[in-house]
């Protein structure tokens, strides 16, 4: 049987659940979810994520899961990756801190802009030129902490590198393929730690895929 | 020394998660008030502690730590020992569930029912004009579509992650809280099996206690 991940590669939350599988380097298949036809709504689909969303996540052993941090946490965990630092209370704590903030703080203003300017064209809509420049405010004000975080520290959570950094990837991703892209050459240390991420084979394979 | 420090406000809901974990293990604790009607959360002094500028924020010796779900996970994994366990990390399958249902509230649940709480009780305080009735009323139907799905669930186990109280049970109880003060509480009585989950869980002693401060001065 093996691992499945429902729904596609380019949608965020689906690419966060494969930088997880990518890192620890398990086996899996990643199984179509077609929105057009409205197959996310579907019962089929429903069983396997209630809210009607993706991804969706099936293990061998019957597991079933959805919410694309916690399929991450559960896969990080069985292959024991080091990406959580659950061997160390404080360290875990403060990767779990970042991990927050990522949903909580950045990935709202970075997916408004990313939306706006790459999916609403794709659809014909018109880019709302004022929602991208408030966005774009708040997302400064975001990189404005890490930029402090990220000259006192290498990674979020500390030192190492953890979940926490990784879980920026798929907004990131999107948001370095829009003209705002520059917005970051205002945070030296912001910059370098993006380089250094996109810098890990894991994340390389990923945006392959993505980008496929 | 013993003990940690909470720097935070027992009314606001995000406070009163980690509080509800530190009653649940009973941990030793001081609540430092922060006032966000003052905005001392966005004094110096607090955005050493928090650079969001939001409450609530977490002192244990040299550890500082904010976003109140990461301070919930922390403050149940160090007391563990005290015999409740509401993470479930000793079994996988269970603590992915605890994983599912946190990140559920989070990013479903969370939206749905924050904009009625905002409206309701903030807007009028805070900016003086009455709440913005078509965010309440296209909250409600977001949360109505929430509490259909709860109500599947909870139909077909006795808590969120499975036969046992967690973390992710726990984290509903801020915001809800607040809404069952509302004229809209009635909604839940359309979902037997969440109310049932609702009387359950607000019966719990850390809850009763938790509860109080919030309705305080």
């Amino acid at each position: 049987m093996g691992i499945k991940v429902y729904g596609l590669t380019k949608t965020t939350n689906v690419a966060r659940v494969l930088i997880s599988l990518e890192e620890v380097g398990a086996d899996y298949e990643v199984v179509p979810v077609d929105f057009a036809t409205g197959e996310h709504k579907s019962q089929s689909h429903l069983t396997r994520n209630p809210f009607g969303q993706v991804p969706a996540f099936q293990d061998d052993n019957d597991v079933m899961l959805f919410e694309s941090r916690a399929i991450s946490r559960y896969i990080l965990r069985k292959y024991k990756s080091d990406l959580l630092r659950e061997d160390d209370i404080k360290e875990a704590a403060l990767v779990d801190v970042w991990v927050d903030v990522e949903y909580g703080q950045y990935n709202a203003p970075a997916s408004a802009i990313c939306y706006n300017v790459i999916v609403k064209p794709m659809h014909g809509e018109e880019v709302d030129q004022q929602v991208v420049d408030t966005n774009l405010e708040k997302l400064k004000k975001v990189l404005e902490v890490y930029e402090a975080r990220l000259s006192q520290y290498k990674y979020l959570a500390g030192d190492f590198i953890s979940f926490a950094d990784l879980s920026h990837v798929p907004c990131t991703y999107y948001l370095m393929l829009t003209q705002y892209k520059s917005v970051f050459d205002s945070y030296p240390h912001v910059k370098a730690w993006w380089e250094a991420i996109m810098a890990r084979p894991s994340i390389k394979k990923v945006f392959d895929i993505m980008s496929a | 020394m013993g003990g940690v420090k909470l720097y935070g406000s027992p009314m606001s809901t995000c406070t009163a998660r980690v509080l509800l974990c530190l009653e649940e293990v009973g941990a030793e604790y001081e609540l430092v008030p922060v006032s966000t009607l003052t905005g001392e959360q966005k004094s110096p002094a607090h955005l050493a502690r928090n650079p969001f500028g939001q409450i609530p924020a977490l002192e244990d010796g040299d550890l500082m730590l904010f976003e109140s779900r990461a301070i919930s996970r922390y403050v149940l994994r160090k007391y563990q020992a005290s015999g409740a366990d509401l993470l479930k990390e000793e079994n996988f399958a269970e603590s992915a569930l605890v994983d599912v249902w946190l990140e559920a509230e989070a990013q479903q649940y969370n939206p749905a029912i924050q904009p009625i709480i905002f409206q309701f009780f903030v807007v009028p305080k805070r900016f003086g004009v009455s709440p913005d009735q078509a965010i309440i009323d296209s909250s409600l139907e977001k949360l109505k579509k929430m509490l259909e799905v709860y109500e599947v669930r909870l139909s077909k186990s006795k808590y969120l992650a499975g036969d046992f109280f967690s973390l992710a049970d726990l984290s509903h109880f801020p915001y809800t809280k607040y809404f069952m003060a509302t004229p809209y509480a009635s909604v839940f009585e359309s979902y037997p099996h969440v109310k049932a989950w609702w009387d359950d869980i607000t019966s719990r002693p850390a809850f009763k206690k938790v509860a109080a401060s919030m309705h305080g001065s």
